[in-house]
This record gives structure tokens, C-alpha cells and sequence, in this order.
């Protein structure tokens, strides 16, 4: 065996999975799985669990897949996390838990997220599930948004005894696990509606078609005998940078452009929402919601280009996707940056115009600070724009509840201990206190939350 | 599920709707809207509300047959469910907002264009019975499209009704009616106009000339409905709102409208396609712009 190198997992090639929405990487199979496991040193001060924002004790499940006892692996991992299936596949690895392994010095880290996601596979096939709770706490909770900071939260409580009720705004739960990330990097049917049904398999209840903020406010939640409020509502308002002709037909957020193809199917010639299927798509952004639109209009049927102002190492995106990204064709303008959208005289996008960029002095973040070159405007020719910038917080439930604290960017204020909020008896986590992050930093402030109601609601019987 | 109390057929392609929906019900306030999804393969559609009860728990609508998604939903009977039903969004009506001794001094005309009927309704009536009593104009494109008017002569102080082709009421435009309001010695210290796109943009062209403040409600395309998109931009006064959190109701003086009817235009090809192709099954062979076919 070479222990330096992990065992290679399986993808769909590059250029049939460029025309197709199916699962891009194939995942390990048991022999694949027992042998990238018997890598791993099981070191006893693993610096892996430090790098998990939830805490999985990764030595012991990765000990139990070296002797092909998966349920085992499996058991371990619940205790942690309510959504391994996913987090095997939309981690950051390479910055959390395989950025801290030891074999990472000297030849690749163990490939712990391949391994989370072939237990998690596992069970799903094998009919392995979570374990219910053995007694029940006569509480309600409520829990807003079914996102990942949510489900976790959820989760967590329901193994607690709680009685808790998930309210989604949206027509289907998983929040962005949904609308957000497509369907060949996360399947929706196979996974995530799994995932979610075991989540409810726990005991909890969902309401669906909800927005709290417009269909309930939430003080009327404690008025309906909710002891406990959990706030994980997400990300906002989509971002535009502010430059002409950025109403034009054709300049999509990500959001709407993949809420469309992923909560709507509209990538599915069947579906009845309609998407844009432009010829040439110039996606604006770096992160991983940039390379997700960029995938997802190749996979429609463009050339598709990435525009980042920045160079590539400072791509936010995790490694996997840009890698991904560039096999399956996408082309990166780097070092540019849009000054201007062109547009027919009837309003439709025709092209970007753009300026060169140079990396100046480090800012306020450590990254080095792009500055535009004078004179170096040129076009890209375009019918379809998508702007992937991030977002700003949505308002909704903060101007509709009293008490609750915001920062000066709109953020609610909660600490990352607890999910406390300036507010008795309500909690927050994930992008809605955060800002835009990543799947599993939410999972993390969902679970920090749930032991922070936990703690509130037994203080309070006292 | 979301069931249907009442289904009536308004006139040729409009319908009207209550639908069982208690926690909207319970919350919601004229100038607001819902989006609903009539199966589980269905789009959104944004609808704006036409009337409620808090007592029934229930929320009625008015729709238009525009494309495949309200086409299935007007074959839904009394007795059926629709699959999702979603709000209040959007934000009231200002006029819920004032005080009502502030409000008993308004002098308030509303300007109501083809189904835009439907939501000036709960507008008029919610002052009504507050005791204000408000002058409407309804303008339809003929007799037989007029919506509503027995309920809205309820409810209204003046109603004023015209066709653009003259077989019901004045004949004319909106725009007249409000022209000759005003030369016969009225005064309005607002006017609130909810219609086509085009006739909003012609009652604030006029109203602004008028100097009568003026409020339109804007539908642009929406997918989620609460902010996450932006498919709903618009550019009012220079900046970008999005209609289903900031409006839709805007001041209409500042409201750029031809840029508003452009991005209106974004998937009418496809929204036609997928009616003609959903109503001519295996004969569509073009018409819808789209397709080819007429090439």
C-alpha cells in the first residue's frame, strides 16, 4: 500500500459529465473505503476533529472502517453530525479537517470527506438510520429556515426529546442544499431528500410555505407555546455590483439562476419554469456559487466564463470545484473586472466590458488588493451575465421582531458559543449571523445553538 | 395542501379564487400579495390578494390565463387543493399605515386597469370601512372583460367605468376619466393606479402634469418572493428595489417604466411557448415566436 498518496476516487469524465447533471464525483466503493482508511495513523491528539466545526470524532469512525464495521463508522458520525451525506461531498476539506492531518505533511492528507460520504452512503443504502431519542422533553421549539444551520439545530434538539417544529419559507425543504447547489455536485433525490427524512425521522415537524417575519411573526411563535426560537434564515439579498446596464435581460443573480435549474428543475426540458439558455455566459465571481452558475450553464449548453478580479489563488472557491470547473471546460478570466454590461437597443445583454486588473498591496483581509490598469478596457461578447457576489442580509426578521439586534451590516448579533441573540429565548446561526459562508460552518453554529437552548431551556425549570 | 372554498369564472380568461389559507389570512393587509404553485411540478406565480377574511381563514384571488401554470390553476374547481400557497409578501398598502384621522382628510382616487381590479378592491373596501369613501375609475378593453364591478360598487364612493372601445361606460382611456375628474372640479390629494404596465406608465405621465402624488403596484417577474433572488429589480428614482420586499407599491413618478417593461419581456416567449405548446399539443407548429416553426 502507498501510504503517501490516497486512494483516487471515481468521477464521471470530463466532457460527457459537461452535458449531463448527474453526480460528477462516484464516490468509494468498500474496498476503495477499507483501504484509504488503513492510512490513517488514528493519532490520539487528532488535530482533524479540531479542523471540524461540528466535531466529528474522526480517528474512531475511520478505526471502525479499517475493519469493514461501517454501521459503527456510521454511529459515530450521527453522534456529531445530522448531515454526513452532504458535508462528505460540500466540505472545504482541504481548509478544515484534511488541512490538519498529520499525513498531509508529507504526502496527501487521509481523504476523510470520501470516507464521510461513502458511511453516509452507506447506511442510506443499507437502511441504516439515525437513532431516535429514548425520552421526550415536553417542549416546543421552533426552528426558522431548513437550511443546513437549521436541520442541524433541528437535529440535534430532537435527539435532546425537544419537540421541534422546522417553518421553511420555501415550497421544499433543504434551503440551499436546494435552490443552491446543483444537482451533479449534490443530488437532491438521492441525498439530500434523504438526509432531510432522516432528520424528521427524529421527530420533527415541518411546516412548509412559512415565512417568519410575513406569515408569522415571532413572538407570536411563543404565543403558540414555542419555548425557544432558533433563527437560521440564511443568506439575503443577492449583490450587484452597481454599473450600467445591469437591469438588462440577460443579468441574472446566481440566486435566481440557480433557484431556477435547482428548486424549479428548469434544467429539465419538462420543467415549467423558464431559465435563460444562453449561448455565451460570462459568470461574475469566485466563489463556490460562481463555479456552481458557471457548471450549471455549461451543462446548458454555453461557453461559459468565469470573470474574478482577483488571481487564482485567491479564488474562494474550494479547490475541488475549480479544478472540476476548468476539466469540464469553463474558461477563468482572471484579473478582470466589469465596468460596464453592453446592451441592444431593446434592452438584452450583448457583451461585458471589462478592465485589466493588477494585484496591489494586502488589504484589510490579507489579500492582496486588485487595482484596475488605465486603459486596458476590452469586451467579452455575452447574452447572458450572472452576477455571483455575495449577498446582504435579508431584513425580514429583523424588522418584524423586537429586541433583536442587528450589526451595522444587517447581520443578526448572536455568539458563536451559545446562538445567543440580544433577545430572551430566541437563537442564531449560519449566514444569517455570519454572512455568506459555507454549508458546514452553519452546521456548526446549528449544533452550537442547540446546546445553547438546551442549556437555556433546562436553566429555565430551575 | 391549500384547499379551494370558492371557484367563479370572472369573465372569458379571468378567475377568482378564495383559497383556505389561515396564517396569510390572519396576517395580511391590502397591497399585498401570495405566490402559489397549483401542483407539485408547477411554477410560482406571484397573485396579488383581492380579498380575505380573518374569520374563514381565507384568501381570495384574482388570475388571468397568461401562460401554462394559470391555465392548469383555472381548471381547479371548488373542492380541490392547490399544492402551495405562500405569504403575505410584499409590503401594506402606506394608506394601512396612516393614521386614520390623517386618513378621513384624504381625498384618494384609485385607477384600476383589466385585472389590476382585483387588488384596488381590497384597498377600497379596507377604507370603507374605516368611512373613507374613495373614488375609482375601471378601465377594461370592452364590456364583456370587466371585472367586479358590483363589489366594487359597494365599496366606492364614485365609480367610474370605461372601455377603450366604448360598449360599456365612457369611451377611453383611463387617462381621460381622470382628465375629466379633475376639469369637472375635483381634487385628489393621491391617486393609486394598479394595471397593465403601460397604463401606469400613461396615469403617471398625466398625473405628474396634475401634480397629484401617485402610488402604482408593480408585478415584475418573481421567483422566491422574498428577497432572494432579485429577479423583480426595478429602478425607482434612480436605485434598485426589489418589487417583493420594497414594493410592490413605489411612487410612480420616480418608477422608470420603460426599463420595467423591458425586463417584462424576459421569458414571454418562453411563458407563450409553453402555453401554445400545452393548448395545440402535436399541431404547434409556430406562432409562439419561439419555436421556429414559423420560419
Amino acid at each position: 500500500m502507498d501510504v503517501l498518496n490516497r486512494v483516487p476516487v471515481r468521477e464521471q469524465e470530463p466532457k460527457t459529465r459537461a452535458k449531463n447533471f448527474d453526480e460528477v464525483c462516484l464516490g468509494y466503493n468498500i474496498d476503495e473505503a477499507v483501504e484509504e482508511s488503513k492510512r490513517c495513523i488514528g493519532c490520539k491528539n487528532a488535530k482533524c476533529i479540531e479542523g471540524c466545526p461540528v466535531a466529528i470524532n474522526i480517528p474512531e469512525f475511520i478505526g471502525h472502517l479499517k475493519e469493514g464495521n461501517v454501521k459503527e463508522a456510521f454511529d459515530v458520525i450521527s453522534e456529531s453530525s445530522s448531515l454526513p451525506a452532504v458535508c462528505g461531498r460540500v466540505c472545504p476539506q482541504e481548509s478544515q479537517c484534511e488541512g490538519k492531518c498529520i499525513r498531509g505533511i508529507k504526502g496527501d492528507p487521509i481523504s476523510i470527506g470520501k470516507l464521510e460520504r461513502f458511511t453516509a452512503d452507506w447506511a442510506k443504502q443499507n437502511g441504516v438510520k439515525p437513532q431516535p431519542p429514548k425520552e421526550r422533553i415536553d417542549k416546543k421549539v421552533a426552528v426558522i429556515g431548513s437550511g443546513p444551520a437549521g436541520l442541524t439545530c433541528a437535529g440535534d434538539l430532537a435527539k435532546l426529546g425537544y419537540k421541534v417544529t422546522i417553518f421553511e419559507a420555501l415550497h421544499e425543504p433543504g434551503g440551499v442544499l436546494v435552490y443552491g447547489i446543483p444537482e451533479f455536485r449534490l443530488p437532491k433525490e438521492d441525498i439530500v431528500k434523504k438526509e432531510i427524512e432522516n432528520v424528521l425521522s427524529l421527530g420533527v415537524e415541518l411546516e412548509l410555505n412559512s415565512i417568519v417575519g410575513k406569515s408569522v411573526k415571532i413572538d407570536d411563535l411563543f404565543e403558540e407555546g414555542f419555548e425557544a426560537v432558533f433563527i437560521g434564515s440564511g443568506a439575503g439579498l443577492p449583490k450587484f455590483m452597481g454599473i450600467p446596464g445591469e437591469q438588462a435581460n440577460g443579468v441574472f443573480s446566481a440566486n435566481e439562476y440557480l433557484t431556477r435549474s435547482n428548486l424549479m428543475k428548469a434544467f429539465d426540458e419538462n420543467s415549467t419554469t423558464p431559465i435563460m439558455r444562453g449561448q455565451k455566459v460570462a459568470v461574475v465571481g469566485g466563489g463556490n456559487v460562481a463555479m456552481d452558475a458557471a457548471r450549471t450553464a455549461l451543462r446548458l449548453g454555453a461557453e461559459t466564463h468565469i470573470i474574478y478580479r482577483r488571481s487564482e489563488e485567491e479564488l474562494p472557491a474550494r479547490v475541488e470545484e475549480v479544478h472540476h470547473a476548468k476539466e469540464e471546460g469553463v474558461i477563468f478570466d482572471l484579473l478582470t473586472n466589469p465596468v460596464e454590461i453592453l446592451t441592444t437597443d431593446e434592452g438584452w445583454v450583448k457583451g461585458i466590458r471589462c478592465v485589466k486588473m493588477e494585484l496591489g498591496e494586502p488589504d484589510a483581509s490579507g489579500r492582496r488588493r486588485p487595482q484596475p490598469i488605465e486603459g486596458s478596457e476590452f469586451d467579452i461578447e455575452a447574452d447572458t451575465v450572472i452576477m455571483s457576489l455575495g449577498t446582504s442580509p435579508n431584513p425580514l426578521i429583523s424588522s418584524t421582531t423586537s429586541g433583536l439586534d442587528t450589526n451595522k451590516w444587517g447581520c443578526i448579533v448572536a455568539d458563536e458559543e451559545m446562538g445567543l441573540t440580544s433577545k430572551e429565548g430566541v437563537f442564531a446561526g449560519g449566514d444569517a449571523v455570519t454572512g455568506a459562508a459555507t454549508v458546514i460552518l452553519a452546521m456548526g453554529a446549528g449544533k452550537a445553538a442547540a446546546k445553547g437552548i438546551h442549556e437555556y431551556l433546562q436553566g429555565k425549570d430551575k | 395542501m391549500y384547499k379551494i372554498i370558492r371557484d367563479e369564472k370572472l369573465t372569458d380568461n379571468i378567475y377568482l379564487m378564495e383559497i383556505e389559507a389561515p396564517r396569510v389570512a390572519k396576517n395580511c393587509l391590502p397591497g399585498q400579495f401570495i405566490i402559489l404553485r397549483s401542483h407539485s411540478k408547477g411554477e410560482r406565480i406571484p397573485l396579488t390578494i383581492c380579498d380575505y377574511s380573518k374569520e374563514r381563514g381565507t384568501v381570495t384571488i384574482v388570475f388571468q390565463i397568461v401562460g401554462a401554470g394559470t391555465e392548469f390553476l383555472a381548471n381547479l374547481k371548488a373542492g380541490d387543493s392547490v399544492q402551495d400557497f405562500v405569504g403575505p409578501l410584499g409590503r401594506p398598502s402606506e394608506l394601512t399605515d396612516m393614521p386614520l384621522s390623517e386618513l378621513k382628510n384624504k381625498k384618494i382616487l384609485f385607477v384600476a386597469g383589466g385585472v389590476g381590479t382585483a387588488p384596488v378592491y381590497p384597498q377600497v373596501k379596507w377604507l370603507n370601512e374605516r368611512g373613507v369613501m374613495a373614488d375609482v375609475i375601471v378601465g377594461s378593453k370592452t364590456k364583456d372583460l370587466l371585472i367586479m364591478e358590483d363589489m366594487m360598487k359597494e365599496v366606492a364612493g364614485g365609480l367610474y367605468i370605461t372601455t377603450d372601445d366604448g360598449s360599456y361606460g365612457d369611451h377611453g382611456m383611463v387617462t381621460n376619466s381622470i382628465q375629466k375628474l379633475v376639469d369637472s372640479g375635483k381634487k385628489y390629494d393621491v391617486c393609486i393606479a394598479i394595471g397593465p404596465m403601460i397604463m401606469m406608465k400613461f396615469v403617471c405621465k398625466l398625473t405628474k402634469e396634475l401634480d397629484m402624488p401617485t402610488v402604482v403596484s408593480l408585478n415584475p417577474i418573481m421567483v422566491d418572493g422574498t428577497g432572494m433572488c432579485g429577479a423583480c429589480r426595478v429602478t425607482v428614482d434612480g436605485e434598485v428595489k426589489f418589487a417583493c420586499v420594497d414594493g410592490p407599491e413605489f411612487d410612480g413618478h420616480k418608477v422608470d417604466f420603460d426599463q420595467a417593461m423591458k425586463r417584462q419581456q424576459l421569458y414571454k416567449t418562453n411563458e407563450g411557448r409553453a402555453f401554445l405548446k400545452a393548448k395545440e399539443g402535436d399541431t404547434h407548429h409556430g406562432g409562439c415566436g419561439n419555436c421556429g416553426g414559423d420560419q
